[in-house]
């Protein structure tokens, strides 16, 4: 497959970059003549709201191949950065249908030809995905769920106080101070 | 009748009556029959469980009958995160608990959030529900729990039962 181009992997993984429209494709491929049986896991990624299109959201499929004890890794990056969409491999591999839905969720990748499309860790209704960039860590005011509607008193979704937060844990000998940075004011 | 019954309470002496307060009667029948409802939605749970189990035994308190239906229990221990979404259910459950009843929230999830300050996360369940007893812990340790559990006994003897029979103030 001449598309495919070689990735660079820290672990020695063989991976390759896909373009986004003949990942159905590739994966096809994969499946029947390579052996390639499971996809084990897709990640989302998001590489900033400052990248050139055609930069930002992408995800990155591990497969496995039980016969040949060897995983594969692909890269694909989605063309557009406002509305980002890639292809589902739900029709190949059962095992995308919640990874693909787990990151329209957080991540706001559509996938095409997905057969149940919904959010699976946030409520129906949602209006934004919070594993972007762009999303603070406390998270942004938003509607309730559906189902906190009634004669009580609801309460709000609203951004989770921070507190100097958030807390790291370096290496090294200052770990309590820079994990809790509340703590250097009492040294 | 055994002799242990009969140094407790004396039947010929007291011609068969008991005399006392309304109030501590209806208060010592609550105290010591809590049905808890164990709202486990994290590693809470887990220790929630294993003050169920016999190492730590809340039977020794009589709070062993843990009720998995709201309509059946008297304490909602809320132990784990509660995240927006779970919030309704946990209302919802609340809801459904027949008055008088109470709600333990144990650990610093259901407490305050947690170390969860982040989008999903209701920071405390005490915003959606009254809460009578809170408990530290990141889990909880078991003992913690049955101290919690302890000081609602300790809560529940010391209500004005009988006004709030006829009041309804405060289940309304």
């Amino acid at each position: 497959m001449p598309y495919l181009k070689a990735r660079e992997a820290a672990d020695g993984m063989e991976s390759y970059n896909c373009p986004p429209d003949k990942l159905l494709e590739t994966a096809e491929v994969l499946k029947d003549d390579y052996e390639f049986q499971t996809l084990d896991d897709i990640a989302a990624i998001d590489m900033g709201p400052d990248r050139p299109s055609g930069g930002r959201f992408g995800a990155v499929y591990h497969f496995y191949s039980h016969t040949r004890k060897l995983y594969l890794r692909l890269c694909a990056m989605c063309a557009d950065n406002e509305e980002p969409k890639l292809p589902s491999l739900t029709g190949l591999y059962l095992s995308a249908d919640w990874a693909e839905r787990e990151a329209y969720d957080l991540m706001g990748i559509v996938f095409e030809g997905h057969p149940h499309l919904a959010r699976i860790l946030m409520w129906d209704g949602y209006p934004y995905h919070p594993l972007r960039k762009d999303f603070p860590l406390a998270g942004l005011p938003a509607p309730l769920p559906d189902s906190f509607d009634g004669n009580y008193e609801a309460t709000e979704v609203k951004p989770a106080p921070m507190e100097g937060g958030p807390f790291k844990a370096p290496q090294g000998d200052s770990f309590a101070e820079g994990r809790e940075p509340r703590s250097r004011a009492q040294i | 009748m055994s002799d242990t019954t009969e140094k407790g309470f004396d039947v010929k002496g007291e011609q068969g009556f008991i005399y006392s307060r309304l109030d501590d009667i209806i208060n010592w029948v609550r105290a010591n029959s809590i049905w808890p409802q164990p709202m486990g939605l994290a590693c809470c749970a887990i220790e929630l469980m294993a003050v169920g189990g016999s190492r730590f035994d809340i039977g020794r308190f009589g709070m062993e009958v843990m009720r998995f239906s709201p309509r059946q229990s008297d304490c909602m221990i809320v132990s784990g995160t509660v995240t927006y979404k779970m919030a309704g259910a946990v209302k919802r459950i609340y809801d459904q608990m027949a008055a008088p009843k109470w709600v333990i929230a144990m650990g610093a999830c259901a407490s305050s959030g947690g170390m969860f300050r982040s989008y999903s996360t209701l920071q405390g369940v005490d915003k959606i529900i009254p809460v009578d007893v809170y408990v530290a812990g990141c889990p909880t340790r078991p003992e913690a729990l049955l101290d919690a559990l302890v000081r609602l006994q300790g809560k529940i003897r010391t209500e004005h039962s009988t006004k709030e029979l006829f009041s309804r103030s405060r289940y309304c």
